[in-house]
């Protein structure tokens, strides 16, 4: 992919070259190219097992690769929000005492962080009692209280309701301007994609296709949903998968065709100019120099 | 003081219920419970090795228990048997395999059941020195790595991501573990050691609202827990180790009464 060095004198804080992760002789993925820069946004979209995880996984360490290399920034600090995380019961925890997990905190930053996410008034609640979108954000202000270098959100706004999630996309947003900090944003919805992000990268067991919002087409549909107020922080990314993975891996083509490998010039795969494809994001993206992460918003 | 035997067996239970209690929670929170019981099943095990190897007990037990612990690790990482499956294995086969290679020592003389339920009546000022003094060690490592065992409780992939180390905290709780049997072994046996652990921390959690409290909880009332067994051995002429576990057994129903009576309000609120 075309890498953004321009963003930071120091270079990516996270770049993946070539990597894959194996499973039981299963590949989760493949080949996958990514690196994430400082004050950059780079959102991962998907269906459901298409690796998005596993490659956010890998990024931080929590996975290692089969194949490939990882580089990270040397003494890198990420704040992490899982995409599943179940507190036991027995484990009484307290909204606030879960901000201090991993490092210790002020009574003063924790309060900002939870009035950031809206979540001052859980603060004294035990987590369990928490409904998925509470306990989201409660996540949330947990991850960016360590002024990480690099955010890594694993569906965030699971469990949270519409306005709560525009809400939750626009302070990821304004996390990024005023902390400069990469986030590495994953979503499992195909069309809801925040219009801060600066790239996007599509998985399909492979990088599928990557671009930037402004090559997204925005959808009367989701404007009529989400009003005014969501113009400019939601987008769609209108997309056809053209080939799926089979569980054996092999490739089944939109044209009924299986193949034993994913090769993008096989003939099985969308033409150029569909509208999505690699080069073509590449290109826009030079078109449009403000692409470097000041979106109007 | 500590010439009554009476007296050295409330300050040796003391100090090793304030160690079980924080322990405890980690086991109750990890949901290894069994696998604590496993350990201890497995110090049988170590009494035999000592006494072939003519080295001290509670080194004898230290060893056999850490080892099967790693081994549990191990054999969970290689995929397979369930780990349930796994631990119900390695608990009774260590426990009938100590068993089995003591009978063969017929030169050594050995009161089992001492082992079995332990004997706190017996205990010497240098074991209740090794209790303290292990139990310190224990609180005192607990205590400098607990944030970071915290973390790796409530999410091994948070704590990894954020710069922990959640496999070697993982090892040292093992190792704690360990230590704690060996050392309990003598008062209350290899049978009853994990109620020790579990029972208090059980207890504590309707009690508490964050980890810390419940750990303190967890001590205080483990030593409760001992004082009131130890009292109640001597009244009703009941075995020690036992009277300690059934006191235990007592302040958990009441905890669990009182909170059920105070009805579903409470239930919903916590």
């Amino acid at each position: 992919m075309q890498l953004r060095d321009h963003h930071s004198p120091h270079g990516p804080l996270v770049r993946l070259g070539g990597v894959g992760v194996e499973r039981d002789g299963r590949w989760l993925v493949r080949g996958v190219d990514l690196s994430i820069s400082r004050g950059e946004i780079v959102t991962l979209i998907g269906p459901n097992g298409s690796g998005k995880s596993t490659t956010a996984r890998t990024a931080i360490g929590v996975l290692k690769p089969s194949e490939g290399t990882v580089f990270r920034h040397p003494g890198l600090k990420v704040g992490y929000v899982p995409q599943k995380l179940a507190i036991d019961w027995t484990l009484p925890l307290t909204v606030r005492r879960l901000m201090t997990l991993t490092q210790p905190h002020s009574q003063a930053a924790i309060n900002t962080a939870l009035e950031a996410v809206g979540a001052e008034h859980l603060a004294n609640a035990q987590v369990q009692a928490l409904s998925g979108g509470e306990f989201q954000r409660a996540l949330l202000a947990r991850a960016m209280l360590g002024k990480p270098d690099l955010l890594v959100l694993d569906e965030p706004v699971q469990g949270v309701d519409f306005s709560g999630e525009i809400a939750l996309y626009e302070l990821i947003g304004r996390i990024r301007d005023e902390t400069g900090c990469g986030i590495l944003l994953i979503s499992h919805d195909l069309h809801v994609v925040m219009a801060a992000t600066d790239t996007v990268v599509c998985l399909n067991g492979h990088v599928c296709c990557r671009g930037t919002p402004h090559s997204v087409v925005t959808s009367p549909e989701y404007m009529r949903l989400f009003g005014a107020r969501a113009e400019g922080a939601l987008a769609l990314y209108r997309h056809n998968h053209d080939h799926t993975h089979l569980p054996d891996g092999r490739v089944l083509h939109q044209d009924g065709s299986i193949t034993d490998h994913c090769h993008p010039d096989d003939g099985h795969h969308h033409h150029h100019g569909d509208g999505h494809d690699h080069h073509h994001h590449q290109h826009h993206d030079h078109a449009h120099p403000e692409g470097d992460g000041s979106h109007a918003r | 003081m500590l010439d009554d035997f009476f007296t050295r067996a409330l300050v040796a239970g003391i100090g090793l219920a304030l160690t079980a209690g924080p322990l405890g929670c980690f086991i109750v929170w990890r949901r290894m419970a069994y696998f604590g019981d496993t350990m201890a099943h497995s110090a049988l095990l170590g009494i035999a090795l000592a006494f072939l190897l003519e080295i001290d007990l509670t080194v004898g037990v230290f060893i056999i228990a850490a080892l099967v612990s790693l081994a549990l690790i191990g054999l969970q990482k290689r995929g397979g048997l369930s780990a349930d499956a796994l631990l119900g294995i390695l608990s009774h086969s260590a426990l009938a395999l100590g068993l089995v290679i003591i009978a063969f020592m017929s030169w050594v003389r050995v009161d089992l059941m001492s082992f079995l339920f332990g004997d706190i009546l017996a205990v010497s000022k240098t074991d209740i020195a090794f209790i303290w003094a292990g139990g310190a060690a224990v609180l005192g490592i607990l205590a400098w790595l607990w944030r970071p065992m915290l973390a790796a409780t409530v999410s091994d992939e948070i704590a990894l991501a954020e710069g922990m180390a959640p496999e070697r905290t993982r090892l040292i709780f093992m190792l704690l573990m360990a230590l704690v049997i060996a050392i309990a072994m003598k008062l209350v046996g290899v049978l009853l050691i994990t109620s020790l652990m579990i029972i208090p921390a059980a207890t504590a959690r309707r009690l508490a609202v964050t980890p810390e409290q419940m750990a303190v909880l967890a001590s205080i009332i483990g030593a409760l827990a001992v004082t009131g067994g130890l009292f109640g051995s001597l009244k009703f002429d009941t075995p020690s180790g036992p009277s300690i576990v059934v006191a235990a057994l007592g302040l958990f129903l009441l905890t669990m009464i009182f909170y059920a009576r105070r009805g579903e309000t409470g239930r919903s609120a916590s």
